[in-house]
């Protein structure tokens, strides 16, 4: 297989300060915002670091529009020459179009996909597999029962993220995005058993994120959780702690993985 | 002058925007007639190979193409599908032909290996023989391949780079004067690059 990837997961909204910028933000369990830089200048110091690869979600819910993240991601791909996921916000096919001929090349979908899931069969086909990207976002419930949830996170579906996943797959997504929205900005760890009944049961690549605080959590999510990829925010933007460390650690467990130079 | 080929699918401004980065002169190309006014082809391409065809013939682009790139030699590169669109045909829903500057089919990614994925997303050391494309590249560098396809030549000695899968998969050709990389050289950052600036500044 290819090389196990690490991304950081860039989330964007409206600056608190400035309503009239958009800025990168981490989160925690999908709320408590806290802004942390410019998408263009923080991205530069990603690539310099050797990040295989960058996700950018707009989380905003008032300006979700695609023009205004199809700007976004346009200064980014004139400086930035690694692989750029987008998404948030994706409503339409010729969404799909928009962002990739602003430098997107894979583009992220979740509430659509779920409430119109012909969206997967019908971008896959027009803009290839490899372009899909299915976001599932899932929470536990007392039932001890994981459920899918759309629209940032504040909509409970009665779908479970495996299903949901192998379905995706099956409609041709060409990647899955987990993100366990309990440990988003926790830094406790992965969750490595939901991800793992995915990667094993589906063929596509499977990225995993939400709970990312020390660089083993990243080598179990690999190891345990059988993750492609480990996506995170808080991780890279909270602490003294960047890719060239992170990565080394990675390596020296064993794990196949770029090693930047 | 570089002139990208525009044919209405792909990430063009990537490509566009390493190129300007790297100080080249480009533009991009919408009308077939555009590429008599460049020195130097870029063929891009992301989806699926019967689209990419159907484009590029409904543009006129392919008779173009065949006139600047194999009747007058204006060194050409193509990237991903842009590659594959060289082989005679491609096997990807359906049988369909190529542009046929290869003789090559385009087939489908297999794996025995249950770990391994198709498609195969993310960086694969790459192992190239020694030309000017890859000067300065060193062994086994990590290139960005986002693919489910990949162009399976007749001809071994057409192919001038693979990366490991199942089998050793097609990661460059070159023939005279056409140039082909199956992974994103504007993706993979600085060696990426450097393989661009080669081809700015190669004279085949």
């Amino acid at each position: 297989m290819s090389k196990r990837r690490l991304i950081p997961k860039l989330q964007l909204k409206t600056s608190h300060y400035n309503p009239s910028k958009m800025v990168l933000v981490t989160t925690k369990q999908f709320s408590d915002f806290i802004e942390i830089g410019d998408a263009v200048s923080q991205s530069k110091i990603f690539q310099d670091q050797g990040a295989d690869e960058l996700i950018f979600i707009n989380i905003d819910r008032v300006n979700k529009g695609i023009d205004i993240l199809a700007g976004i991601i346009h200064n980014v791909s004139a400086e930035i020459f690694m692989p750029i996921t987008v998404g948030g916000g994706v409503q339409t096919e010729q969404d799909f179009r928009t962002l990739l001929s602003n430098g997107a090349d894979k583009i992220s979908i979740n509430t659509i996909a779920v409430n119109n899931p012909d969206i997967i069969n019908n971008a896959s086909a027009k803009y290839g597999a490899q372009c899909v990207v299915v976001s599932i976002d899932y929470k536990q419930e007392a039932d001890e029962k994981c459920y899918v949830y759309i629209n940032n996170g504040s909509t409970k579906t009665k779908l479970s993220p495996i299903d949901w996943a192998v379905e995706c797959e099956q409609r041709g997504a060409g990647e899955l995005l987990l993100c366990n929205i309990d440990r988003d900005g926790m830094r406790y760890g992965l969750d490595n058993e939901i991800c793992n009944a995915i990667a094993t049961q589906v063929k596509i690549p499977v990225i995993t994120s939400g709970g990312c605080g020390l660089a083993k959590h990243f080598i179990d999510g690999f190891k345990q959780g059988q993750a492609d990829a480990v996506a995170s925010g808080t991780f890279f933007a909270m602490q003294d702690q960047n890719f060239m460390q992170t990565r080394s650690q990675i390596k020296n467990s064993g794990i196949n993985i770029r090693v930047y130079s | 002058m570089i002139g990208i080929v525009d044919y209405g699918m792909g990430n063009l401004l990537s490509v566009y925007s390493a190129f300007d980065y790297l100080g080249a002169n480009v533009i991009i190309c919408k009308h077939p007639e555009e590429l008599s006014e460049v020195g130097k082809i870029v063929i891009p391409g992301v989806g699926a190979f019967k689209d990419c065809m159907e484009l590029l013939k409904k543009e006129h682009f392919d008779e173009a193409l065949n006139e600047q790139v194999i009747k007058i030699g204006k060194p050409t590169i193509g990237i991903c599908l842009g590659m594959q669109v060289m082989a005679k045909k491609s096997f990807e829903g359906g049988v369909y032909g190529g542009l046929g500057w290869f003789d090559a089919d385009v087939i489908k990614l297999t794996i025995t290996d249950e770990k391994k994925r198709v498609p195969n997303i993310g960086w694969n050391e790459v192992s190239h023989t020694s030309n000017p494309l890859f000067e300065g590249v060193p062994e086994n560098t990590d290139f960005y391949f986002v693919h489910s396809y990949f162009v399976n030549c007749h001809d071994s000695s057409d192919v001038i780079a693979t990366y490991p899968y199942d089998i050793p998969v097609t990661a460059s050709i070159l023939k005279n004067n056409i140039f082909a990389t199956q992974f994103h050289p504007e993706k993979s950052q600085d060696f990426g690059l450097k393989i661009l600036d080669n081809f700015i500044s190669w004279n085949p």
